[in-house]
């Protein structure tokens, strides 16, 4: 008899469980439903936008063929990933650099070391966005990529702190057995400590690699010309810019949101297991 | 820290006091002219290098960076204004050249860290000579150039390895950072911008002007605590609901007889994927006055614009929508600890006969604090500065001019960053009144993390799984 209770409570439980799980789903799922719909949906004239299901209302790949078509939008993609690749390599190279000589090495500067990169990660960046901005001028690089690429990883070392709580937890057996026979410190890093790191590394680099496919503010300051944009500034421009360009170009935005969205979903569907272990690994130790 | 400092600073002045004393002829001389103490006992190379930085950095000096230096120190920043000048003998207007207070600050810092980096090396170099004097004292053998690189391959590892990151950071964190701090002690504001204009040093007035309760245009001080109050409550909340919303989920889907697991969290990890701006400017367009939500409802509210009780319904549509885009991380992050709770807690606690409840507030709860506190202030500290949600949701509005007044600029949701920025980017710009902000936030944030980063045990025991 009390046992079928149980038994009822428990289905009642799970039942319970997945009502909710299914609302918060669509709650997740929704918006994003949203904006893979408008990206598909051709607008004939402006002012329709809000209407989610209008009368003459037409699918199809418009939007995509006006994005490729009438806006820049290729070439803000080829440079968003030519900075995202190479300030990708950069930032994960120095981040590697920074934690390793933080974790495993001893020298007589590393606690205050760590404090200042600690503090000095907590400067708001953009304060000091304007400084950077003429520091760039001075060196003949503002309005160019390159720009970008330095800004992006010129203050790497600061986020040292999550790949270093990985570096503290490989064992240092392995390396002392290497040192005694003879091995110098490089071949150390390069050749025991980087391959125990690979999830790490791989987190590093998909957090470094996504980065300039979000930032619109510091390109918006460093960079003028529309032909150097980076996608997430000109997809926020085209709906930003001007009294209209909302109506005018919401679904072209979305077409472009939908792509950008496309590429880094992928990306990070398939490393997601990395992605993971990263955060659990070094954000968080007891 | 700072007394350890301060010990350590005095270590090298009596390092470089001693080696003046004791150390040979050659030593001294190294004093002035670099690299002259390892030339004289044949370590070519090593001495070289630093006769060659000295060269460079004097040259440096004396073409571009002194005169800024000197301007920096002589108590204004610029007298003579750019603009036209009649001239007599030519009978036309020429233009003069006059100064650039923002120039003559940026290239004095700039010139500064130059003197800083170039003293580091100085210090090597007179020491390094007075440990060769006392190497052959001592009868010893000087160290060859190949013996110096091996050394820098093993036992100073550290220094090839930090030296490149640590010049970026210089670059573009350091010398931008002095630099705004510096700001903060100017009257650098709309009504005194290079290059038709000069700025000068105002001392403490801008904080004067801040924390004053004056009111109006010269007293911001109710204003600043009314976003500090709104960036804390802000910043709690937002750390909150997303922590305890992301953990139930977590909590939900790992829940026995729940199928398709990793769907479910595939679900919610598609809103990380998607860029966050995009997230940001479809939503605030979906809330928008005109947009898709009022017309589905058939009301007329204006979901981030409201001003009546202070801006309550903005306030609680940012929360919610940073709840959406928050959530997904914190249940990633969670599940993956959750998954590592020693599965014997729970039994003991079933054969005890707890109820769910219970176990969750009596296990799962206090295990998840203990191990995720460094990350809860972490995210606590990175609400307070959360530029994006604020800003790309209501741009820190509805303007409320009665409540914050129209001359501070700030606006009912803003944050101290985002009243940062429109200060920097708005049509008035007032840098001056930025950078003390930005002081404030600095300050706000360092010293919460620098006390969780060394309370916590992840500090104290670096070297506990080694």
């Amino acid at each position: 008899m009390s046992k079928n209770i149980a038994k009822i409570r428990r289905h009642f439980s799970t039942a319970l469980t997945y009502a909710v799980l299914i609302t918060l789903g669509i709650a997740w799922v929704l918006p994003i439903c949203y904006l893979v719909y408008t990206a598909f949906r051709i607008t004939p004239s402006t002012g329709i936008i809000n209407t989610l299901f209008p009368d003459n209302l037409q699918l199809g790949i418009g939007n995509f063929i006006r994005l490729f078509q009438d806006t820049m939008f290729l070439t803000w993609l080829g440079n968003t990933m030519f900075v995202a690749i190479c300030s990708c390599a950069l930032t994960t190279t120095f981040i590697l650099m920074v934690s390793y000589a933080l974790s495993r090495l001893r020298f007589r500067l590393r606690k205050p070391i760590m404090n200042v990169l600690l503090v000095l990660g907590m400067f708001p960046g953009f304060m000091s966005m304007i400084a950077v901005y003429f520091i760039l001028k001075a060196m003949g690089l503002t309005n160019s990529l390159l720009a970008l690429i330095l800004v992006y990883s010129g203050s790497a070392a600061l986020s040292y702190y999550i790949c270093k709580g990985f570096f503290d937890t490989v064992p240092r057996a392995m390396e002392e057995a290497a040192i005694l026979d003879g091995a110098s410190q490089p071949v150390v890093f390069w050749k025991i400590i980087l391959p125990m790191a690979k999830p790490i590394i791989v987190y590093t680099v998909l957090t470094s690699f996504i980065s300039p496919w979000c930032d619109f503010i510091f390109v918006n300051t460093i960079i003028s010309d529309r032909e150097l944009y980076t996608v997430a500034l000109g997809l926020y421009k085209m709906i930003n810019a001007e009294k209209n360009s909302f109506n005018d170009n919401f679904t072209v935005f979305c077409a472009g949101a939908f792509v950008v969205g496309g590429i880094i979903v992928t990306l990070f569907m398939s490393m997601q297991r990395y992605y993971v272990e990263g955060v659990t690994s070094g954000a968080v130790k007891g | 820290m700072s007394k350890k400092n301060k010990i350590k600073k005095s270590g090298i002045g009596k390092d470089l006091i001693s080696a003046f004393k004791n150390g040979s002829h050659a030593t001294r001389l190294s004093f002035l002219v670099m690299g002259f103490g390892q030339l004289f006992r044949g370590q070519i190379a090593k001495g070289a290098v630093y006769l060659l930085t000295e060269v460079i950095f004097l040259l440096y000096m004396i073409l571009f960076g002194g005169r800024y230096i000197i301007h920096l120190f002589s108590g204004n920043l610029g007298t003579k204004l750019s603009g036209e000048q009649w001239n007599e003998a030519l009978q036309i207007f020429e233009k003069i050249q006059g100064h650039n207070s923002f120039l003559i600050l940026l290239y004095g810092v700039v010139s500064l860290v130059v003197i800083a980096l170039f003293l580091v090396v100085w210090a090597m170099n007179v020491k390094g000579s007075f440990q060769n004097d006392l190497r052959l004292k001592n009868g010893e053998r000087l160290s060859t150039f190949k013996e110096d690189i091996h050394a820098l391959l093993n036992e100073r590892f550290y220094a090839p390895l930090l030296a490149l990151p640590f010049l970026g950071l210089i670059v573009f964190t350091v010398m931008p950072l002095v630099f705004m701090v510096l700001i903060a002690f100017t009257n650098y504001d709309y009504a005194h911008m290079p290059p038709g204009k000069l700025f000068d040093w105002v001392g403490i007035e801008n904080f004067k002007t801040m924390f004053s309760l004056s009111g109006g245009n010269s007293g911001f001080a109710m204003v600043f605590l009314r976003v500090l109050l709104w960036t804390f409550v802000w910043a709690f909340f937002a750390t909150f609901t997303n922590y305890f919303f992301g953990l139930i989920v977590a909590l939900l889907i790992q829940k026995k007889g729940i199928r398709l697991k990793a769907l479910w969290r595939t679900l919610f990890v598609v809103a990380i994927a998607v860029p966050q701006f995009v997230t940001l400017l479809l939503m605030q367009k979906i809330l928008d006055g005109d947009g898709i939500l009022n017309k589905l409802l058939g009301t007329n509210i204006l979901w981030l614009a409201d001003q009546r009780n202070f801006s309550l319904l903005p306030r609680l549509m940012i929360i919610l929508v940073n709840i959406w885009i928050g959530v997904p991380y914190t249940l990633l992050m969670c599940s993956g600890i959750l998954m590592n709770i020693p599965a014997d807690y729970y039994e003991a606690a079933k054969i005890d006969g707890a109820s769910p409840v219970r176990i969750f507030f009596h296990i799962t709860l206090p295990y998840m604090l203990h191990i995720t506190t460094p990350y809860l202030i972490t995210q606590f500290v990175g609400n307070i500065n959360n530029f994006n949600v604020i800003w790309l949701l209501t741009g820190g509005g509805p303007v409320d001019n009665v409540y914050y007044g129209s001359g501070s600029g700030a606006q009912s949701t803003d944050l101290l960053v985002t009243w940062l920025y429109r200060l920097t980017t708005d049509q008035n710009p007032k840098y001056n009144v930025a950078s003390v902000i930005g002081i404030v936030i600095f300050v706000i944030s360092a010293v919460l993390s620098l006390i969780t980063f060394n309370r916590t045990s992840s500090a104290k025991s670096e070297e506990a799984f080694q």
